[in-house]
């Protein structure tokens, strides 16, 4: 595999890697633009909190916030672990 | 009605001076009155690559400050009777611009010129958002580079949120993308980000692309706008993006964007 990896980062362009890193960064950097700027503390916060009472994972936890013209919503969304598993 | 265009790109060194005096030069040459100004204050250069750095007697500044009027401030171009420049204060600083200064004289040239092209200096600082703040139409100088893109990103994002258009729910501003600095040879290598690329990312409306040129150093050398000089790559690019602003249809050039070059990924299974 890492053989692999080897033999295709040899093969991609400069330009491409270029892009690619780009558009992720654009794509990150105009969604956190909007966003009020206690989000990334908040969401750290919670996770927290919920880390002391389930056994989540770092991505288990996504807040989103969007705006329009007259209110302003926080979605905030936990994936709790499988529960089946949880009860044995 | 007056148009203010301007020339912007947050990141510095990207040839934002170079085309402010190019296309200000080409609209006047086209016909229409033309004020150019330069928002560098601290920092300014317009007037060098004018060649009207020894006529500077008055700045912006001293007209925002009251202590000359604008047409003692004005420096009228030796190569075209249509192009005045304001010239940025050399011993002042940013700070010494204010929103309601800047929309006083703006307010007041818009009375007597067509196009009114504002050179913002690098950066989101007070020089730099005074110079978008008033603007119909931004022009985004990006080159094909990492730095100068995700900088002309976070320029868009200003120019939508920040601006007097943005702030009274006005018709936004139109932004359009010159592609600077661009080498089709090392695009083709791989070495480049590509037009395509660029646009995919900004998602901006190109107004032309300016090949790599040693006609700019040339004409930055000699204090003339390189549209000034037509035989060059450089110039004749300068002298699409004004006629394309203008409306007219001209076919883009100097990209020479080989179709059916793909690299390939994997050499073998």
């Amino acid at each position: 595999m890492s053989l692999l990896d080897y033999f295709k980062s040899s093969k991609v362009s400069s330009a491409s890697l270029a892009k690619e890193r780009l558009q992720i960064l654009v794509a990150h950097e105009r969604s956190s633009l909007n966003q009020p700027s206690y989000l990334p503390q908040l969401q750290k916060e919670l996770l927290e909190v919920i880390q002391k009472y389930v056994n989540v994972g770092q991505d288990a936890i996504s807040v989103s916030f969007e705006q329009d013209e007259n209110q302003e919503t926080l979605e905030l969304n936990i994936t709790l672990p499988d529960l089946i598993t949880k009860k044995s | 009605m007056a148009r203010i265009i301007v020339v912007t790109s947050g990141k510095g060194g990207v040839g934002k001076t170079t085309t402010s005096a190019a296309i200000a030069m080409g609209l006047a040459k086209k016909g229409h009155k033309t004020a150019v100004i330069d928002f560098d204050v601290g920092l300014r250069n317009l007037d060098l690559i004018m060649g009207c750095e020894r006529r500077v007697v008055y700045d912006f500044v001293n007209v925002i400050n009251g202590e000359a009027t604008l047409n003692q401030a004005l420096i009228r171009d030796k190569n075209c009777n249509l192009l005045y420049i304001l010239p940025a204060s050399q011993t002042r600083d940013k700070e010494a611009l204010s929103q309601e200064g800047v929309g006083r004289v703006l307010d007041e040239l818009k009375k007597d010129f067509k196009y009114i092209v504002c050179d913002s200096p690098a950066g989101i600082e007070k020089g730099a958002h005074l110079a978008m703040y008033f603007a119909d139409d931004a022009f985004v100088v990006t080159n094909p580079e990492v730095s100068s893109v995700r900088d002309s990103d976070r320029m868009l994002g200003i120019l939508a949120s920040k601006s007097y258009r943005a702030e009274q729910n006005l018709e936004p501003i139109k932004e359009y993308l010159l592609l600077t600095r661009y080498s089709p040879e090392r695009v083709k290598l791989g070495e480049m980000l590509s037009v395509e690329d660029v646009q995919d990312i900004l998602s901006l409306h190109l107004l032309g692309v300016i090949p790599e040129s040693k006609s700019v150093l040339n004409a930055s050398n000699s204090g003339t706008p390189v549209i000034l000089d037509e035989k060059s790559d450089a110039g004749q690019a300068y002298g699409d993006i004004v006629a394309r602003y203008l409306g007219e249809n001209r076919p883009h050039r100097f990209i020479d964007d080989q179709k059916g070059f793909f690299r390939k990924f994997f050499g073998s299974k």
